[in-house]
């Protein structure tokens, strides 16, 4: 019997779930903009709870570029955070475990495909090349559909151990 | 009435999510703009750190193309994408200054790139280049 069948499911879930608020807690930026995280099974879904503080257009009116950027560099950084605690976890055979520290930011880029309304916005991010150095992840934000994003971004990051 | 209609200085007041991180608009002209923002630990990426999370200087960078390509008088500036580097990390404690230039405006584009710097000193932080469509007023 493998280490990982001997975790009963029903900690399995609280102990995930416990890390991934650890790990967000880790992140002071990410408890200013009001962003939340949550799993759905291994679906990670961050949440931008609209705020008028984060208009940058008051006149259309419009979310700020900058909060935006913020909200999926933020979504792209726990992702891949995540993804690194799921991947040594399973290695380990045992609940994901915080990181030392967290992937850091080489370069980001962020295409606005429609202005951000001033309503709630949810992103994605997707790990598209986990490497030993070096990961590259994509991220899409939404807010009425899913179908329809309203933002996408890449970014390459440092992976902790080379921080 | 329109972002056309405002003057620079006016338009750091108006947007509230550059109030929130307390940006400031230290010089504009000419499709120049120079801004800055003080150091807060609440804006960190990482606590065990203390360093200064990317998206706060997107936002920096951001905020300073927008009062650049204002300056142009051309219209409204809306980011259609941009794109930065972060060279190294910014010094826990310091505040952050942004520099951003039109280099290029096209007729209905304008392309610009910004250094961001940490405090008052010539240690460069980030590089961002960035397009913004400009609606005529």
């Amino acid at each position: 019997m493998s280490a990982a069948r001997a975790i009963p499911p029903q900690q399995a879930q609280a102990r995930r779930d416990a890390a991934l608020g650890a790990l967000v807690a880790d992140m002071p930026f990410a408890q200013f903009l009001g962003a939340g995280f949550s799993l759905r099974g291994d679906e990670l879904t961050a949440t931008l709870p609209y705020g008028e503080r984060l208009i940058g257009n008051p006149f259309l009116p419009a979310l700020h570029g900058g909060a935006t950027a913020g909200f999926l560099e933020a979504t792209a950084i726990v992702g891949l955070a995540w993804a690194i605690m799921c991947a040594r976890a399973e290695e380990a055979g045992d609940a994901p475990e915080a990181l030392e520290s967290l992937p850091k930011t080489i370069g980001f880029t962020v295409d606005y495909l429609r202005s951000g309304q001033p309503r709630d916005a949810y992103a994605r991010a997707r790990v598209v090349r986990f490497g030993r150095r070096y990961a590259s992840v994509n991220v899409q934000g939404w807010q009425e559909s899913r179908s329809k994003p309203f933002v996408q971004a890449t970014g390459n990051f440092l992976m902790p151990d080379h921080a | 009435m329109d972002f056309s209609e405002v003057t620079s200085q006016q338009f750091m007041q108006m947007l509230p999510y550059a109030r929130e991180l307390g940006m400031e608009l230290v010089e504009v002209g000419d499709g120049v703009a120079e801004m800055c923002m003080p150091y807060d630990p609440r804006l960190s990426g990482d606590s065990r750190t203390g360093v200064v999370h990317g998206g706060v200087i997107s936002a920096l960078v951001d905020t300073c193309f927008g009062a650049a390509v204002l300056s142009c008088g051309k219209g409204v500036p809306a980011t259609i994408d941009l794109r930065i580097d972060y060279m190294r990390p910014a010094a826990p404690g310091q505040a952050l200054r942004a520099r951003a230039e039109c280099h290029h405006i096209a007729r209905s584009v304008t392309f610009v790139h910004a250094r961001a710097y940490e405090g008052d000193g010539d240690r460069q932080v980030a590089f961002a280049v960035g397009r913004f469509s400009v609606d005529p007023p």
